[in-house]
Order: structure tokens, then sequence, then C-alpha cells
């Protein structure tokens, strides 16, 4: 049963820095409340202040907590301990890294009753198998046996919540638990958690990012930027009346429009790039010459001149190896590359530069793609001297000239990466890439490490920069909604191979491929009640974490 | 996230490129520096003005106490201790010098060449250099200095072997992780070179804990003359370096005599000097807050 909570003025602070300002709420008993915001907004620091923890280097300087009938911020430190994992849990972001690996599953679940000493370990072990049951895992009597890394990330993510359960607590804190998943594996943890909340009626606090999932499971939100609430009320409210600016730029960004880039170019001209039969992997070579571990299993791909093309899949389905085999980064082991004509060395060595010229690839995490120690200005400058041959005031002028054109101010040249935010890293990422004047780049998820609103920049930017100058694109993502906004036709990937291209006037049509269906139903929808209506049983469509599913054996 | 690169951005002033070299030290990194210029100055002027070996003129007075004549006292044929201290420090400072910059570097370029080259170049070198590792480096010295004699370059060069594995490890590691980076892979499939690779993607970016390293490989060597010097295999009287000089006035330990006080004394503030520096170079400390 769950207990009322109530925050009043809550401040946090890291030194001269405010992480939280003036923070106000209050959830009924059996409420879901959710924080919503993008990253730096503050969300999970509130969360775990509701522990009465904050992280190392912070400190809760002012406010009260009031859960049920405990005042969090006036309890000792062993009356906290009390309460943590036992009346107050948490569920992280990601259960790979909170689970410890070289323990079974269900010494872990079972810890914290027997930590709090609420039950003997039989006992434990009961409930805890009747948890699993409840939140629909595979053979629930014996997955406990099991070590972390023989479980799929989905199914860990729920014996997490299994975990938070286990001593019925008042309240469960749940930090982005299904961010890291694919959105098929999504739906179902969702469904999960909603229900074992539910059924319980658990007071919850929900932290993510992403409206459309927070509208499945919360009554309440509360949106927070740079540590303050910008506005805070009922779940219907918040999504269709926000009354607060910077609501809607959210909502806006979680619809993403249709992005018009060149129109698809005349399919009479040849290929650009043509992709015929390609296989690839890694691992050893063997006699055969082919390697251990097979990615890519025969994949067919044209991409004519001005076009973009989509590559989406769920993690493990080859899309980034696609990119990495026509980068030149990983050599196929069958198949051929043809670029404008002529066919393409499988490695970098057997490339000439302006083989390397003409395809550049930009990647997902600014922050490992931009040398830390050196400036905006040298990171640009290097291919433009490298393909180029410029230098001086013809450098620098390009230099200005790139910068203009991923919309950043000239002052940025002379900054290392650190004094970038993430959206500003990504552009310089785009910038780069622009200055060799490439006819084709491969864009590797590049807005999935960025927050929503950052990341619809950067999508405009790019159908911005298609206008412009005419690039082709193959764009890599695991969602399904960047790629139609921006794309002109969709591949669809599973296990290396390639199930299906949708053109772009068939998106929406019924007779796609079955497994883009399930991709594309999986996609949440800004309303309430969409995962209890949502039916994902098509006939022919696998989720890959299912087909996967690693055995007990392993 | 943001909150930490906003700060940075705020402390970093737009426009300020780092310089590596110009001097912002802390007030311990210019301790170290005046103790390591004094040591420097007097290994380099020292035996221009100290003529003679220090050999005692008119009445002799073994393991002296400090008096205004003899600052340091006198050692154990009566010799004037600072003049000893001051000659010493030639050997000891400019052969660990040496030594120290020979294996860092030798250590630093193999790392970089074998993270960036293939599998085979990488087990090659890393099989071949653990095989060094596994002689033990007293062992070895004692071989060297057996076969080639005790010359001062022949201690250096044997140093200088000694610790490129050392260098080589903790360099490959460290360039192992960095090579991994997509910026590396980006500057790949832009065709560079080795060498671009390896001068400008990897080696700014392990610079600061192979600093660190050297400061370290610098003391490892100081002390690995001065022990081989007090078995006697270093530098061969009547010239001393300072681990001789410790050697040659043990005898007067009981009694506590400046005489093997002092140069123990120099060992240790050269030492301790390197490290303060080091650890404080400029930029130190900006490079670590951007990881």
């Amino acid at each position: 049963m769950g207990t009322s909570v109530k925050v009043t003025d809550l401040r946090i602070t890291a030194g001269q820095a405010t992480l939280v300002d003036g923070v106000s709420f209050e959830i009924e008993a059996g409420k879901v409340l959710a924080l919503i915001g993008e990253s730096g907004s503050g969300k999970t620091t509130t969360a775990l202040a509701l522990m009465g923890y904050a992280r190392h280097g912070c400190e809760i300087s002012a406010g009260s907590i009031q859960v049920g009938q405990h005042d969090v911020l006036g309890l000792s430190p062993n009356e906290r301990r009390r309460l943590r994992g036992r009346s107050i849990t948490y569920i992280a972001q990601s259960a790979a890294a909170s689970f410890n690996p070289s323990r079974t599953i269900m010494d872990q679940v079972v810890e914290p009753a027997l930590i709090h000493g609420l039950l003997d370990r039989r006992a434990a072990e009961q409930k805890a198998v009747a948890l699993f049951r409840e939140l629909a895992l595979p053979n629930p009597d014996s997955i406990g046996e099991r070590y972390p890394h023989q479980v799929s990330g989905g199914q860990l993510q729920r014996l997490m919540a299994a975990m938070a359960l286990i001593t019925d607590p008042d309240l469960v804190i749940l930090d982005e638990p299904t961010t890291a998943l694919d959105v098929t594996t999504q739906v179902e943890v969702l469904r999960a958690f909603r229900r074992a909340v539910r059924d319980r009626k658990t007071t919850a606090v929900y932290v993510s990012h992403d409206l459309a999932v927070v509208a499945q499971v919360a009554d309440q939100i509360v949106v927070l930027r740079d540590g303050k609430m910008r506005e805070a009320g009922d779940t219907d409210q918040i999504l269709f009346r926000p009354a607060d600016e910077y609501t809607r730029s959210l909502l806006a960004a979680a619809r993403p429009a249709r992005r018009q880039g060149t129109a698809a170019a005349a399919q009479a001209q040849p290929p650009l790039l043509e992709v015929r039969n390609l296989s690839a992997g890694y691992g050893p070579v063997d006699s055969a010459g082919q390697p251990a571990v097979r990615i890519l299993e025969g994949v067919d791909l044209t991409l004519y001149r001005g076009q973009a093309i989509g590559v989406i899949g769920e993690s493990g389905s080859g899309k980034t190896t696609l990119a990495r085999a026509i980068a030149g980064l990983v050599p196929p082991c069958g198949g051929s590359i043809v670029f404008d004509g002529a066919a393409l060395k499988p490695t970098l060595a057997g490339r000439s530069r302006e083989e390397l010229r003409r395809i550049q690839i930009v990647f997902q995490m600014a922050d490992t793609a931009l040398n830390p120690v050196r400036t905006i200005e040298d990171i640009l400058a290097r291919p433009l001297q490298f393909f180029h041959g410029l230098r001086g005031e013809a450098l620098r002028a390009r230099i200005r000239r790139l910068l203009d054109l991923v919309r950043l101010p000239a002052g940025v040249a002379q900054r290392t990466p650190a004094g970038l935010s993430g959206g500003q890293k990504q552009r310089v990422n785009l910038a780069r890439a622009l200055a060799a004047e490439p006819e084709l780049i491969l864009c590797d998820e590049i807005t999935s490490a960025l927050d929503t609103v950052v990341g619809a920049a950067i999508l405009d930017l790019m159908a911005e920069l298609r206008r412009e100058l005419g690039v082709s694109c193959l764009f890599i993502s695991h969602d399904l909604h960047t790629v139609r906004a921006i794309c002109d036709e969709i591949v669809v990937m599973q296990h290396g191979r390639k199930l299906a291209q949708v053109p772009h006037a068939e998106y929406d049509s019924s007779g796609n491929h079955p497994y883009y269906t399930l991709l594309a139903r999986s996609v949440p929808e800004l309303r309430r009640g969409w995962i209890d209506e949502v039916d994902l049983n098509i006939p022919g469509a696998v989720p890959a974490a299912q087909q996967h599913a690693p055995h007990p054996s392993l | 996230m943001s909150t930490t690169s906003n700060t940075h951005a705020a402390v970093t002033p737009p426009g300020a490129r780092r310089r590596p070299g110009l001097p912002a030290l802390g007030p311990a990194g210019w301790i170290g520096l005046l103790i390591l210029a004094a040591w420097l100055i007097a290994a380099i002027v020292g035996p221009i003005v100290i003529p003679q070996d220090g050999t005692p003129v008119g009445e002799v007075q073994i393991f002296g106490r400090v008096s205004a004549a003899h600052w340091l006292g006198t050692d154990y044929l009566g010799r004037d201790m600072l003049a000893r201290v001051i000659l010493g420090a030639r050997y000891t400072v400019l052969v660990a010098l040496v030594s120290t910059l020979f294996a860092s570097g030798i250590g630093i370029t193999l790392a970089l060449l074998a993270s960036v080259s293939g599998h085979w170049v990488d087990a090659c070198l890393s099989r071949g250099l653990d095989t060094l590792t596994a002689i033990p480096s007293k062992m070895f010295a004692l071989i060297m200095v057996a076969a080639f004699g005790s010359t001062v370059w022949m201690l250096a060069i044997t140093a200088a072997v000694i610790y490129v594995p050392g260098a080589f490890r903790i360099a490959r590691s460290l360039a192992v992780n960095i090579n991994a980076m997509d910026y590396v892979t980006v500057a790949r499939t832009r065709g560079e070179g080795i060498g671009y690779i390896m001068r400008q993607e990897i080696l700014p970016n392990i610079a600061g804990p192979m600093l660190a390293d050297l400061g370290l490989r610098f003391v490892y060597v100081v002390l690995l003359l001065a022990s081989l010097s007090f078995l006697g295999l270093g530098i061969q009287p009547p010239d001393a370096d300072w681990g001789s000089l410790v050697r040659e006035n043990i005898g007067a330990l009981s009694d506590g005599s400046m005489a093997v006080v002092a140069p123990a004394l120099a060992i240790a503030s050269l030492t301790l000097a390197v490290n303060l520096v080091i650890d404080n170079l400029p930029g130190r400390s900006a490079r670590n807050g951007a990881k």
C-alpha cells in the first residue's frame, strides 16, 4: 500500500552551483508522478533526494520531504538506511550496470528483504518467484538461478523491479527504467511495471525524458528545466493544455514533423551507392575467409544521389556494421560495395584519398568523436588541410563558413570540446564531415544521445544541409520517429538481414512487412491508455529480444 | 552532464587557448622547480668552480663535524662533504635525467606504435618487453657492468633499458583506450597515416598521465643508480655520485654524521622536487577535468 509524498521547496546544491531550486510537489497515496526534463534538469537528483540521498559532492541544502509519516531529511543516517530499500526503493536506468555480475539473480533479488530482516530466505525466494511470475518473466521458477549476463536487458530491468518490490515499499522511484531498451521490449516492460504498481497501489515517481512513455504510466507530471519547475499538473493537462512554453517545445519535439529534404532524385540516373549481397562480421577469419561471428548476411541497398535512406533495427540488427562496412572499417566477407560506378576496396588501406573524402561517417557519441585536447578550429582545419590543402586566410574563412553552416557562433572555434554542450558537439561533428565536401554522409544514431529538443534541432539541420548541399545520406537509427522524419525510404533490418524497404509513400500503409509494422506500433503515442490498446500480436513479426533470449545452459 | 559542461564553459574564458609550458605552477610547483634548478646548476657549474676534488690540505679530520670551514662536515678521508655532494650531482642528476628521458621516450613511442599498428606488432612488442621485465633489474645491471664496464654512459643506457618496459606497459594501456575512441576512427577513415594518429590524436591525450609516470620513473632511476653505486658497481672512485657517497661514509651512520645524511637528503630532495614540478604542471588539472 502506498503512502503520500510531499516535497516542499527542495534545494540541492553542489558547491556554488544550484542543481535543484525550489521544487515542490505532492503525490497522493497510490498515484504515479512523473519528473520530466532533459539531461541536467535535476530530475534524477530530485528523485534521489526522496530517499534523503545526494550524490557525492551534492548537498540537500533546504526544503522538506515528507514520505508517509517520515520527515526524510530530519532522520538520522541510521534511520534513513532503514527506510531505503525497504519503504522507499529505487529502480535504476541501467539494470545491467546495477546487478553484480558474479552473483546469481536470486541472491540479489532477495537481498533487500534479508537485509531488513523482513523474511527468511525461503519465504523471500517464494515471494521473488511470485513477483517474477507477476512481471511476466519467462521460467519464473528457475530464472533466479541464472547470472545477470544470461538474461536479456528487458528481463534484467524487470528483475530489478522485482528486487524493488520484494519489500512491499510505500514508494518506488523508477529512474528512466526503459530508456536503454529497444522499442518492442520497452512496451512489455512498461506494461509489467504499470500492472505491478497499480495492483499494489504503490506510490511511484517515474523519471524520464520521454513524454510519450510518461503518458502511459503517470497520473501527474512535473516538468523540470535547469533545476527549476516549469509546470506541474495532471497528465492530460500537460499533454493537451500545456501552459508553459518549454512544455510546448518538448511536446513539439516528441511529435517530429516531416522535414523536407530534396525531392527524391529521378531513378533514371545511375545510383550513387550500390551495396550488393553484402556480408560482414567480426573475429578471426577462417580458411574460407569467413569471420567467426557473422553480423551482416547478404544485404542489398541502392541509394541514388540526393536521397536519404534510413536504416532501422533493434540493437544487434547489424545496422551499425552496415555503415562501418561501407566506410571501410569492417572488411566485408562477401558481396560488393559500388560507389558512383566503381567498386570500393574492402579496407581503408586499399581506398584512395579521393574515395575516402567522398564518404564521411558521423558517429553517435560526439563526446568520443571529438579529440578533447584539440580546439574546434584544429578539429575542423585538419580535413580541410588534408583533403583540400587549404591554409592561411582561406582556411580560416572556410572554418567560419562551416561553423555558420551548422549554426554555431564563430567564437566556439577557439574552445576545446569540453566547453561545448552536447548538441553543439554534435554540430561540430557534422561540420567536420562536411569539411571534406562528401557526397555521402553515413549518420550513425546521431541524435540518439541527445535530448529530444536538441535532437530535433539536429534533424532540422540535417534536412537543411540536404537542401542546401544536395548531399546524400544513410541515416542509421533505432528510432522510427527520427528516421521517418527525414528519410525518403526506410530499410528495416533484423539479425543482420534486410527484411524490407519501405518507400516514403507507404510509411503508414498496412501492407508492409510485419516486423516494420511491429516497430511502428511499438513507438508510444502521446496519449494516455495507448499501452492498453496497442496490439503487438502481429503474425510473422518476432521482436529481436525474444528470439535471442540466452539459454540457461550458457 | 550539461551542468558540468556549463561550469566548464564559464571557467574557461572564450578564446583562451592552452599553451603548454607557460608557467602557471602553484607554490608547491615553484618550490620544486627552484630545488631542481639549484641541483641542475650544481651539476653543471659545480665542476667548474670547484677545481680540486676536495682532497684535504693540512690537518685532516675524518668525519669532521659541521663547522664554518666545512658546512657539511668531512667524509671518511677528511674531504669537504659539501664539495663532494655538489660534484656528485653531476652524475646523479644528469645520468638519471638522461636515462629517464630515454626510457620514457622509447617506451611511449613503442607503446603508440603497438596500439595503432595491427595485432602482430602489438603482440611482438608486448611479449618482447615482457621478457625484459622478467629479468631482475639489479642482475641485469650487474651483467651489463661486468660485460661493458661501469662508465657513465653505460650506466645511463643500462638504466634506460631497464625502465623501458614499465613505461611501455603504462603508455600502451592508456593508448589502447584512446585508440578505441571514435575520433581516432574518424582520423583513420580520413586516411591519416600512423604517424599522424600517434602524434596528434593519441599522444596529447596520454601526455598528462605519462608525465606523472616520468616523475615516478626518475625516482626509480635515481634509486637504481644509487643502489648500484652502493654495491660498488656504479661510478668508480675517486668520482662519486650520491649513492656512492652514502656507501663510502656508511661507517659514520651510527654517529648520525652529516657525511652520510647529506647525500641521502640530496637524493630525497631531488626526487621530491621532480615530482612536485610534474604534479603541478600547468594544464594538468584542466586536462584531467575535461575527462
